[in-house]
């Protein structure tokens, strides 16, 4: 009853209501993020180099960076024979047959694209498919790309083509190539309208066939954008969220469980034992706890689980024994503990089922605001570089855009959507955790 | 407060007035001496355990080792000399292991890492500090002493003037607040002190994002321009420039949290009884503040002051990364990153006697500043 009139309380601080829901939000996100990408799946993206993440731009912004520009940029297309996007049709000759994928697609955006590619993929007996291609603008202009030969795996970056670039006029094809002829050449502006790639393949032989996947890399891409390695940062996003929550919430159970337990031996026991642990708690008062972090970082394993067991071992003997010591004194002298001895109840009875029980009102907001401290140390550690190397969590993000500029090539959103994460997690559990304290905390009442 | 690293023995207890001078004297005496060598068992044991950690307990030998080995062999195989390029290579396998044994009995490596952890401890004790391994000073010193000499300035510069503005301003702010209490300033103190959940670091890739990325208005990170003006008056504004952003960051994380922290406390101080009956003799708000409020604070604030001073030497590791600041928490960083043990054991070396010395004096200033309490005297427990 006590407990929910405290609950009660407490929803009257509005602070305390808006933390709770933060913090909901961040539960339910990690709960379906878990759900929906499962943990190898997103260890597979994360870790996934250009085989997995061949088709999405570099350092692509939010698309929702759109949502505030007056001059659109350009999305992400990516369409795939494979996959059904796009036709092919068959066209039989004499003694070869030819095959003509049409990729029409509308462009109705400000800005140029980032990168222009083809990805082939053929099946072929001896004599390798002739590939040729042509470029069909809105205007209705006819543009000759390329014509090679068609290698069984090919990745054709019609950006980097030289002699595409020459027939342009020096221009580089995702510019001259939707650029507006009537615009200043110095200054170009995209054309907007339909447009065609057409690739018309040759093959020799009965039975051969050709895949291929046109990519037009956008400068926007995905809910989050993407990084130098073209990885989409919604997995880190998302997956970031399950991991702060547990990194947090873990450490803080381990550190003040472990010593609150301690203190409370330390203080019923008294004597040497109390003697011992006020000594152990003062040669861990000089360790230095973010150093010696660093080393096992550096020296050892990077594993975020080690980190969480160094920094729960490292604070068993933290400055809170002092803290819970002081008020297990109190709670030691009253007159309810003498009556517990008077029954004849065994000193692990009294610690655990009185003692602690007895501080667990003042212990839950000290436990609350821990959550941030240790949410933010990990993101610390990611931002030395420690980061555990697996898994996709926020302060990883923040680590690899500092370390490839993106402030100072402006790319915001890259260092801005973890923050702004870590700050939310971080502002929930402290508001939600001064509330707390000032319910719980009976010489904060009313003040 | 939170950060209280030291409880202190608030015995009221009274004693008799015969209390001879003598008395007194052997008690602060015989208290003095065991708290001082309990200290320094303190801070052996500490430095003994950080030594451990910084060795991996004997784990930075074998990359020495390693080191030690590939070195030697680059220098034996690579070598020009004809006379050495002519040696078949069993011999020049059996020069590089005469040349490592020498080298590792050099340094000492020869000996087990058990012995040689002993004489670390012995060496960091005398605050013998030593050589770095890899790392110099800027003067081209592989003294650790100068190395962390001369990265104390700009610690000071940063972190120091930060702390202390910090200090005195949340302490200001607080005691305006307990005033004032329930204003719309004071609630707008308590809904700001959940920024302080997010570090000083934080709040300066923010900064630096807003005022070095979109206005170009400060630089990104550094102590000085490149190169550094001649002009002292020049050095002195150009230094002043990169201050401001670490220094707003730290003040942002901490300043509100800060602020609310001790205003907490003083209203906890002016709910007494002896604060209620000093109003009702009426005498004014400020003379009820100094005398019945501070005073009895006076020990906390102390602490919170003196353990302010120690962290100061340990500088800021997170932050100076992020402000490419040249300090002591960079160097430490540094350090552990070069694998260069004795930089890390004579910074932690330092540290620790700080802190008991620290803790040790504030035993006395307790006694000065507050007349309940008495050096030496045990409470109830």
């Amino acid at each position: 009853m006590r407990i929910l009139r405290s609950f009660r309380e407490l929803f009257q601080y509005p602070s305390a209501v808006i933390g709770l829901i933060i913090i909901l939000v961040l539960v339910v996100v990690s709960i379906i993020t878990i759900f929906a990408i499962p943990y190898d799946e997103a260890i597979r993206l994360w870790r996934g180099g250009e085989d997995v993440w061949y088709n999405s731009p570099k350092t692509a912004s939010p698309k929702y960076v759109n949502w505030f520009r007056s001059s659109k940029l350009p999305e992400t297309l990516t369409l795939s024979t494979a996959d059904g996007d796009v036709e092919k049709i068959y066209e039989p000759r004499e003694t070869t047959t030819k095959i003509v994928i049409p990729y029409v697609f509308d462009f109705k955006y400000d800005i140029f694209p980032d990168e222009l590619a083809l990805f082939f993929d053929s099946r072929f007996n001896e004599k390798l498919p002739h590939v040729n291609i042509t470029w069909y603008t809105p205007d209705g202009r006819e543009i000759r790309v390329a014509s090679f030969a068609a290698e069984p795996k090919l990745s054709y970056r019609v950006s980097q083509d030289e002699k595409l670039i020459r027939r342009l006029k020096g221009q580089l094809p995702q510019i001259g190539l939707f650029a507006d002829p009537n615009s200043d050449p110095e200054d170009p502006v995209p054309l907007k309208g339909i447009y065609e790639m057409q690739v018309e393949v040759t093959i020799f032989e009965e039975g051969d066939d050709v895949d291929a996947e046109f990519v037009m890399f956008g400068k926007v891409a995905g809910w989050a954008g993407t990084d130098h390695r073209r990885r989409d940062l919604s997995i880190a996003m998302l997956w970031g969220t399950p991991i702060a929550l547990a990194f947090g919430l873990l450490a803080a159970v381990g550190t003040t469980i472990t010593t609150m337990i301690i203190a409370a031996f330390g203080v019923w026991y008294g004597g040497w034992v109390d003697e011992l642990i006020q000594r152990i708690t003062e040669v861990n008062l000089i360790l230095p706890v973010l150093p010696i972090l660093i080393m096992v970082g550096t020296f050892y394993s990077k594993s975020l689980w080690l980190m969480l067991g160094v920094i729960i071992l490292l604070s068993i003997f933290g400055g809170g024994i002092k803290t819970y010591r002081a008020i297990f004194l109190q709670v030691k002298a009253s007159p309810y503990i003498e009556a517990a001895r008077a029954y004849g109840a065994g000193n692990a009875r009294i610690i655990f089922s009185y003692l602690i029980p007895r501080i667990i009102p003042l212990l839950l907001p000290q436990f609350v605001i821990l959550v941030p401290s240790f949410v933010f140390l990990e993101a610390a550690l990611a931002f030395l570089g420690l980061g555990d190397p697996m898994l996709p969590t926020w302060g990883k993000v923040i680590n690899e855009a500092n370390a490839n500029g993106a402030l100072h090539v402006g790319h915001y959103y890259w260092v801005l959507q973890p923050s702004i994460l870590l700050m939310l997690t971080g502002l929930a559990f402290a508001m939600l955790g001064y509330s707390l304290d000032r319910v719980f905390n009976p010489r904060l009442r009313g003040l | 407060m939170s950060n209280t690293a030291i409880q202190m023995d608030d015995a009221p207890v009274e004693e008799e007035e015969a209390k001879s001078a003598s008395g007194t004297f052997a008690r602060v005496a015989r208290y003095t001496v065991v708290r001082l060598v309990m200290l320094f068992f303190t801070v052996v044991v500490g430095i003994y355990l950080t030594i451990l950690v910084a060795n991996m307990g004997g784990y930075v030998d074998n990359i020495r080792r390693g080191e030690i080995r590939s070195q030697i062999s680059m220098q034996v195989y690579m070598s020009q000399d004809p006379e050495m390029k002519q040696l078949p290579s069993e011999e020049k396998a059996q020069i590089v292991d005469e040349l490592v044994a020498l080298e590792e009995k050099r340094i000492g490596l020869d000996q087990p890492f058990i012995i040689r952890s002993f004489a670390f401890l012995k060496n960091a004790l005398t605050l013998n500090l030593g050589h770095a391994e890899h790392m110099f000073s800027d003067s081209g010193s592989k003294t650790v002493r100068l190395i962390l000499l001369e990265r104390l300035p700009a610690t000071l510069a940063m972190w120091g003037l930060a702390n202390l503005i910090l200090f005195f301003l949340a302490l200001f702010v607080a005691l305006f607040l307990s005033r004032r209490y329930g204003s719309v300033l004071d609630k707008a103190i308590i809904a700001l002190a959940p920024t302080g959940a997010a570090p000083g670091w934080f709040y300066g890739l923010f900064l630096i994002l807003i005022f070095a990325s979109v206005l170009g208005v400060l630089p990104f990170g550094g102590m000085v321009d490149a190169p550094p003006p001649d002009n002292p008056i020049l050095y002195a504004l150009s230094l002043l420039k990169h201050l401001i952003l670490p220094v707003v960051a730290i003040l942002l994380s901490s300043l509100f949290l800060s602020a609310y922290n001790w205003r907490t406390f003083f209203l906890i101080y002016s709910s007494e009884d002896y604060v209620e009956m000093a109003k009702a003799k009426g005498l004014s708000d400020r003379d009820i503040e100094r005398r019945y409020v501070l005073r009895p604070t006076l020990p906390t604030i102390i602490t919170s002051f003196a353990l302010l001073l120690i962290t100061l030497w340990t500088g800021a590791i997170i932050l100076e990364t992020t402000f490419n600041w040249p300090g002591l928490g960079r160097a430490l960083y540094q350090a552990i990153g070069l694998y260069d043990t004795p930089v890390i054991v004579g910074s932690q070396v330092i540290y620790a006697y700080l802190l008991a010395l620290t803790v040790f004096s504030l035993d006395f200033v307790y006694a000065l500043v507050d007349p309940r309490v008495r050096v030496g005297e045990r409470g109830a427990s």
